[in-house]
């Protein structure tokens, strides 16, 4: 960790960014931090000995090929996985310096702290307004002058807002597939969280949806800590701060983006990055 | 080197579109074969009933005098046992649908359950009819009433119902609970607002259909023993009563001694078939208008 640090901090006086030399300064925000995390599917290992730790405010990007375990590592940091009934878990994460694993952590609370976005567009078929309101009504929220205002506040901050502010009340799934998934980034906001989860989140959209969205997650990181799993090496080097290589179910190499995109110090990173396998 | 010849290929087009079309009309045949069975059966039936539902017949009384018999006894006892069956088989079946599929750990013990639904399923009405006389007109002794037909009907049909809600649950995609589940719903909430709007279409035309199937069911009730005397009509679920399919089974049964009866009989056979035929039309109209799509 402290190694890490130290490399980080001369690539990034090297590198001359600033915005990224304050992230750093304010390395003791930390939201996630990963120690000898193992899971495993029934009898497939799926993460080995996962040692991350993760940022405020800060894109973190994870990049490796297929089925080594990125979307095990997303969903874990939520609980998701648990919906899967053979995962078993060894290790510790800790959200905001509490423990998260174990089972006496509610998991409904964290998920209100850690919003998902999916790989596939999934609004529900509702109107457009209900799938904002979805997360705030199931807290607690019943006053409709209330609820309004986090629609609106929600489909602007997914930049959403000027497109369907006319229809909020057809359905959710007469809009184009960029369109719905920029609603369902909507429908994160809504539950006003801290990180934003998401898997491989332009994967289903044409290039013009894809680079709205990547424009989204940078304005998004003003206020948000943004895990993203992605398959296109440019995204990922265009979009983040920090970049996590996964290969079988390891952490290969973890560092500033930058560093990872122009000298890894990990042959199969480099291996990877430059399209020779995966 | 080409491994398909094209010469062969043509040659041997006309076999394979030859094949094609003979096939074609074979399992055109076997669909004919079933709907000309059911037309008969309808022409029969309507044939013999011609001139004999009339507003009499619908309203009336039962009577031994075949012209001046009525149905709306059979009308009402069947009204009233629906009026137990539907909600009795709604809540036990989606109740237990829900359970099976999203609280029961997958294990033993509800593959177990599961396969005793499946076969309770197939087990014959009369058996259901035994269990009732059994449990309801004895053991609990409340003689051959209203609540105990439906309560009877309602075991019948059960298994059916939990298994279209089962099917019509499992059949709602598994990324719309996730996107519930993945900002912070409770299991309950997650059911409630997601998981059974998108499955009710389908559990309440499993649900209809198997109403259907309970309203036409004769063995159970002569089982518990439903009276073949006239009586007056049923005022609610703790009168005594007779039903639609009652009726036309005694009289048939009795057709022999007064020629007439099987008239009234077919009479009420279409009254019945008129019946299932507005209610699977309602199953279709609610899976067509409610179902949403994703
Ligand atoms: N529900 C599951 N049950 C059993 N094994 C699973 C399950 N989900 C994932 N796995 C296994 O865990 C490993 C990691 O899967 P994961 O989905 O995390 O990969 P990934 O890196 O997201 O891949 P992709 O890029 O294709 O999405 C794979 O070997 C996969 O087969
Ligand atoms: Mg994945």
């Amino acid at each position: 960790m402290s190694l890490l640090t130290v490399k980080e901090n001369i690539s990034m006086v090297n590198n001359g960014n600033t915005d990224i030399v304050s992230a750093v300064q304010s390395n003791s925000n930390v939201v996630f931090d990963t120690k000898d995390l193992n899971l495993w599917y029934g009898e497939t290992h799926a993460l080995k000995d996962i040692n991350l730790t993760i940022n405020e405010k800060e894109v973190t990007a994870i990049i490796g090929p297929s089925g080594c375990g990125k979307s095990t590592y997303l969903k874990t940091l939520n609980r998701m996985v648990e919906l899967v009934p053979t995962v078993r878990t060894t290790g510790e994460i800790t959200y905001k310096g509490k423990s998260i694993l174990d089972k006496s952590s509610k998991v409904e609370e964290l998920r209100t702290h850690v919003g998902m976005v999916f790989q596939k567009p999934n609004p529900f078929p509702k109107s457009i307004y209900d799938n904002i309101a979805y997360g705030p009504r199931i807290h607690g929220i019943r006053n409709k002058k209330i609820l309004d205002e986090i629609v609106e506040k929600s489909l602007r901050g997914a930049y959403i807002w000027d497109e369907v502010k006319d229809r909020l009340k057809e359905n959710a799934y007469g809009l184009s597939g960029g369109q719905q998934q920029r609603l369902c980034i909507a429908r994160t906001l809504a539950i006003e969280p801290d990180v934003i989860l998401m898997d491989e989140p332009t994967s289903a959209l044409d290039p013009k949806s894809t680079l709205k969205i990547e424009d989204l997650v940078q304005e998004l990181k003003k206020d948000y800590s943004i895990i993203i799993v992605t398959h296109n090496m440019q995204q990922a080097a265009r979009i983040s701060d920090r970049t996590a290589f996964f290969l079988n179910g390891e952490v290969v190499e973890f560092d500033v983006t930058d560093t990872i995109f122009t000298k890894p110090t990990d042959n199969r990173t480099e291996d990877y990055i430059s399209g020779r396998f995966g | 080197m080409k491994y398909i010849d094209a010469e062969q290929v043509s040659k041997r087009m006309g076999t394979r579109i030859a094949k094609n079309n003979l096939l074609k009309s074979l399992f055109f045949m076997a669909t004919l074969f079933g709907l000309i069975v059911l037309a008969i059966l309808i022409y029969r039936v309507v044939v013999d009933s011609v001139g004999w539902i009339d507003w009499n017949f619908l309203t009336g009384k039962l009577s031994t005098a075949a012209e001046r018999a009525g149905i709306m006894g059979a009308i009402l006892g069947t009204f009233w046992m629906m009026l137990v069956v539907a909600p009795v088989t709604l809540i036990l079946g989606i109740g237990t649908a829900i359970y099976l599929e999203l609280y029961a750990k997958k294990g033993r013990f509800q593959a177990i359950i599961q396969t005793n639904i499946s076969n309770l399923a197939g087990v014959p009405s009369i058996v259901y009819g035994i269990l009732g006389l059994t449990i309801f007109v004895r053991a609990m002794e409340m003689g051959n009433i209203i609540l105990a037909g439906g309560l009877t009907l309602s075991l019948l049909i059960l298994p059916i119902v939990i298994v279209a809600a089962q099917e019509a649950i499992r059949a709602v995609p598994g990324f719309l609970s996730e996107a519930s589940y993945g900002m912070g719903a409770t299991k309950w909430q997650t059911i409630k607002n997601v998981i059974l709007p998108a499955a009710l279409p389908g559990i309440l035309t499993g649900a209809i259909l198997a109403l259907s199937r309970a309203i036409g069911e004769t063995a159970p009730l002569t089982v518990i023993g439903i009276p073949a005397l006239i009586i007056p009509f049923p005022e609610g679920i703790f009168d005594k009563f007779t039903a639609l399919p009652m009726q036309i089974y005694y009289w048939t049964l009795d057709s022999s001694l007064v020629a007439e009866y099987a008239n009234l009989a077919a009479a009420t056979i279409v009254v019945l078939l008129l019946l299932l035929f507005v209610l699977n039309s309602a199953a279709i109209f609610i899976r067509n208008k409610f179902q949403q799509r994703f």
